[in-house]
């Protein structure tokens, strides 16, 4: 599975994308895929599928709805958005700080085909759901065995 | 600061919580800011996942704790394809310094961060003292 940025632009696959993507594919199977990969990419995914869905999660907490752009394009989905520093930054001392700001871009090649039309993605206490359906020809088929 | 791109942090994993080991699953460290103004000092803390009823602030001996627990993210039928990160309740303590009115602190949830205003007591606001000549 490929963690890598987007690139926007007429780019595409190029070889540097393919080299990284086998690496990341000689990664997953040395850590036995059980155990979280850690890409250096905000924000970390879960990605995870039942029958008729994918669904992709990440932690995004302080992220707002309006400042997320979600797309899928070519198999892949992209996330980008930003973090906002929080409103009281003026006359204020800080003892700590921890938390950061900034913006992001993620690209998650996803394992199968989907309706892009029929994607939707929620915001919930700071988590983000990606609902990806899987077309009609794609979901599993029950065939029934008949008798001659 | 507005064009910084962010960079991924590992999650930080307390191993062993003091009297919270009723619950199955991995304990995170929340990363939090912590600002003083002249009025109060605020504290937010990113605890994705966690719903506002499952936010526990205890203040004992001035010892300020914040649990935060996460309901499950994934229904039976879904199967785990790949994996970054994990799911997990989140827990902090701090020390607080007298000059908190512990009477007045408020706290709320919103997109997974939680706000506490920790108002200081009255008397320890800047005051302007007026240099009284003889």
């Amino acid at each position: 599975m490929a963690t890598i940025r987007w690139q926007s632009g007429p780019r595409g696959a190029s070889d540097l994308d393919r080299l990284r993507e086998e690496v990341d594919q000689l990664f997953n199977s040395l850590t036995g895929g059980d155990e979280p990969f850690f890409s250096r990419v905000y924000p970390a995914l879960n990605l995870s599928e039942d029958a008729d869905h994918y669904y992709v999660r990440a932690e995004l907490p302080g992220v707002k709805p309006e400042s997320l752009d979600i797309s899928v394009v070519e198999g892949r989905l992209l996330i980008r958005g930003e973090r906002k520093e929080s409103p009281e930054q003026r006359e204020v001392y800080y003892h700590r700080r921890e938390r950061e700001s900034g913006f992001f871009r993620r690209s998650l090649n996803l394992p199968g085909k989907v309706a892009p039309d029929k994607v939707s993605a929620h915001l919930k206490n700071g988590v983000l759901i990606v609902v990806l359906p899987k077309p009609e020809e794609a979901k599993p088929r029950k065939i029934a065995v008949q008798t001659t | 600061m507005k064009d910084q791109e962010m960079e991924l942090k590992e999650k930080k994993e307390i191993k062993k919580v003091a009297g919270e080991g009723t619950r199955p699953g991995p304990v995170y460290i929340p990363a939090v800011d912590i600002l003083e103004n002249a009025n109060e000092l605020i504290v937010l803390a990113d605890m994705p996942g966690v719903d506002s009823k499952n936010v526990d602030i205890d203040l004992k001996d001035n010892q300020l704790t914040i649990t935060g627990r996460i309901d499950r993210m994934e229904s039976d039928k879904e199967v785990p394809l790949y994996s970054e990160f994990k799911w997990g309740d989140f827990y902090r303590r701090f020390t607080l310094s007298d000059v908190i009115d512990q009477s007045k602190i408020t706290a709320h949830m919103e997109n997974g961060v939680l706000r506490l205003i920790l108002p200081k007591v009255e008397k320890i606001k800047p005051q302007k003292i007026k240099v009284v000549g003889e």
